[in-house]
């Protein structure tokens, strides 16, 4: 019997098989950020251990970093979290990618930039989101902080073996449709447990058809699924996104052809048989938008604010909760939804490209009068890129805000927060009551919907809108 | 090293919420703590609390009649997004040991009752998650409705949780014996590893993780 993609790289890192059947994993890669990592470094001390490959750790921080003037945290215990990693990093010899860095920026979009993330390789980080490296047909998951620990000490990790479920996007998705409307699609269609237990492979002529960027935001939101990680067969698209841009870490010349040439194998075999399958018409979804307190709580942009009692999968309580922290009523079209702030920015859409569709949309226009647009670009190698470009200045002269690399307003840790009752269309990852604010209300959206929204002050059909 | 995990009997709580997520359990301000204790006083903040400080009458877990819970039964999906482990930390130190949660039965098999980073980071910390059927779980609610301060046995060795209410009321859960195994014994994840540090080094000889080569 065949393998899936999933198998192949799984049985390539068995380090061995424990007593109770666990399996003990190798991981390639580990990447820190400020926030999880703290306690995993105490444990070491405590225990009196070493980080066995620090060669294979790598840091930065973003989750506190303020997008204004970095180097100035108001926050004590922000700093205080920065600092820790800072000496942490130092103390166990691991590469940080500090606030000073040309590199640093969200942990998840500095990895594929300096090469730390290839095809084939597991990597790990104390992040949910760390499944966006499986648009590199790499095996990549989040983990808490014991597990942080327990990487760091060991290189391993003991783990069961996940479940494999084959995500089939048919046809093309017909642009300003993104990769973003295609994984909320799917969130809507199995929930945000759907994924539970599982390791998701997108695969089909919708995902063939898309960028890394795009490849790594559906990727970003498998865990919005439940599933730890989300996989993509590296194909021509990964290896010259690999050969790029002189990436510091990832195999060059004669080195590369030989890694393309392994790479090469990573797909499913024809006969492989997944533990669950589901097949979506790619050339069938529109825009989508979020209407409630959970990414599965979506709607396409042709959509009303539905019933309590229509919304398969959730209890009509939890909906009427969510729609009345959401201060949204039944039949209200998406549409008509007005928006305070709108935010361009996280893991899931911060990388050159979105940044490229949104700067088309606000191109000689201006943001609407009340609404707020931040634009934060997920690193300062993205920054420097879309200066160079000259989207900053297009950014700007719309009235949107302009600013440097990090989490921001993805989650709030830093100063960039909704206030209670204010009303987001965001390109982020999580409508989660409170997480981008306490009383913040969070719509997620594509960059492109996003933008329109910031121009309109409201949601708009993009597929229609100015024609 | 863990606390092996002992049988223990203590009173119910009930949160009556699906999809209950990681920033919900613990909001991200108190994230910024580079410590691992001093969350429990924030589990549930921004529903726990008025917005002056408060706690708010209406969230379940300021009642009464749930003071001193050590068990607390929800639904489905419970500990859902972020991975972080302070969600853990916070439903510990605010005095859980055990969670229950109704797995839930769809056209595609079985959902877990409990997110899976969330249950993982569980078993880190000797914190069981406890599934049973959605019926179960129903009759537990309704019987901690109807008997305040009602107490449960919960007895890992055996797989079981008892309801003491005048007729007892048993159920049996499974759990991974691998799972079982470790924290029954209180055994020390980190320390098993190591004991495989020899196949390790010998792994790392013959496997190519490129990295600028």
């Amino acid at each position: 019997m065949g393998r899936t993609l999933f198998e192949k790289i799984w049985d390539r890192h068995v380090v061995s098989t424990l007593p109770d059947k666990t399996a003990l994993i190798y991981i390639d890669r580990h990447l820190i950020h400020e926030v999880t990592s703290p306690q995993a470094f105490e444990g070491l001390r405590l225990a009196g251990r070493k980080v066995r490959r620090p060669d294979l750790t790598f840091a930065t921080m973003d989750h506190n970093v303020p997008t204004v003037d970095r180097f100035n945290i108001k926050d004590p215990i922000s700093k205080a979290q920065i600092e820790a990693l800072t000496l942490n990093c130092r103390e166990f010899g691991i590469t940080l990618y500090d606030l000073t860095s040309d590199h640093q920026g969200i942990v998840h979009i500095i990895g594929p930039e300096l090469g730390i993330t290839l095809p084939g390789l597991t990597m790990v980080c104390g992040d949910s989101h760390t499944s966006t490296h499986g648009a590199f047909g790499t095996f990549a998951l989040g983990i808490g902080t014991s597990e942080v620990e327990h990487v760091l000490a060991t290189q391993c990790l003991p783990q069961k073996k996940p479940k494999t479920f084959k995500v089939e996007f048919t046809g093309l998705p017909k642009y300003p449709v993104t990769a973003k409307d295609l994984v909320l699609k799917f969130i809507g269609k199995v929930g945000t447990a759907g994924g539970t237990g599982y390791v998701l492979e997108y695969c089909g002529e919708a995902i063939r058809s898309l960028s890394m960027e795009g490849r790594m935001t559906i990727c970003n939101m498998s865990i919005e699924a439940g599933a730890r990680a989300g996989l993509i067969a590296p194909d021509r698209t990964t290896f010259n996104y690999v050969a790029a841009n002189d990436k510091p870490f990832a195999p060059k010349g004669k080195a590369l052809d030989e890694a393309i040439q392994e790479w090469e194998e990573l797909t499913s075999d024809s006969d492989a048989v997944y533990d669950r399958t589901i097949s979506i018409a790619a050339d069938a979804i529109a825009p989508q938008i979020t209407w409630g307190t959970s990414p599965g709580m979506v709607t396409d942009v042709t959509g009303c604010v539905p019933e309590p009692d229509r919304v398969p999968g959730h209890s009509p309580k939890d909906v009427e909760h969510a729609l009345a922290y959401m201060g949204l009523k039944p039949g209200i079209p998406m549409t008509e939804i007005k928006v305070d702030t709108v935010f361009i920015g996280s893991c899931t859409n911060a990388r050159i490209e979105d940044l490229r569709a949104a700067a088309k949309y606000f191109k000689g226009r201006k943001v609407a009068a009340g609404v707020k647009a931040l634009i934060v670009p997920g690193s300062q190698q993205v920054a420097k890129q879309a200066e160079a470009e000259g989207l900053d200045e297009i950014f700007k002269s719309s009235g949107a805000e302009w600013r440097e690399s990090g989490c921001s307003m993805c989650l709030g840790m830093n100063p960039d927060q909704l206030k209670p009752g204010e009303r987001s269309a965001s390109t982020s990852n999580r409508n989660f009551e409170g997480r981008q604010g306490k009383g913040g209300r969070t719509h997620l959206v594509s960059p492109e919907m996003a933008a329109a929204a910031a121009l309109e002050g409201h949601f708009v059909d993009i597929r229609t809108w100015g024609k | 090293m863990m606390e092996p995990f002992k049988t223990f009997r203590g009173v119910i709580a009930l949160l009556d919420r699906a999809n209950v997520d990681t920033d919900q359990i613990i909001p991200k301000q108190f994230l910024k703590s580079i410590a691992r204790t001093g969350f429990g006083e924030n589990l549930f903040h921004d529903w726990r609390y008025l917005s002056d400080g408060k706690p708010d009458p209406a969230f379940s877990l300021n009642q009464a009649r749930y003071r001193n819970a050590s068990i607390l039964v929800t639904r489905n999906n419970f500990g859902c997004g972020s991975s972080r482990e302070h969600a853990v930390w916070a439903v510990q130190q605010y005095g859980f040991r055990a969670l229950l949660a109704p797995w839930k039965q769809s056209e595609n098999g079985k959902i877990p009752a409990f997110a899976d980073i969330f249950k993982n980071n569980c078993e880190k910390n000797a914190v069981l998650t406890i599934e049973l059927s959605e019926p179960e779980i129903d009759e537990i609610f309704q019987m901690v409705e109807r008997f305040e301060g009602l107490e449960m046995t919960v007895n890992l060795d055996e797989e079981r949780v008892t309801l003491h209410t005048d007729e007892e009321i048993s159920f049996h859960f499974q759990m991974d014996p691998a799972v079982k195994n470790r924290l029954v014994h209180g055994l020390d994840d980190i320390g098993i590893t190591l004991q495989y540090a020899e196949d390790i080094r010998v792994f790392e000889k013959n496997h190519n993780i490129y990295l600028n080569r």
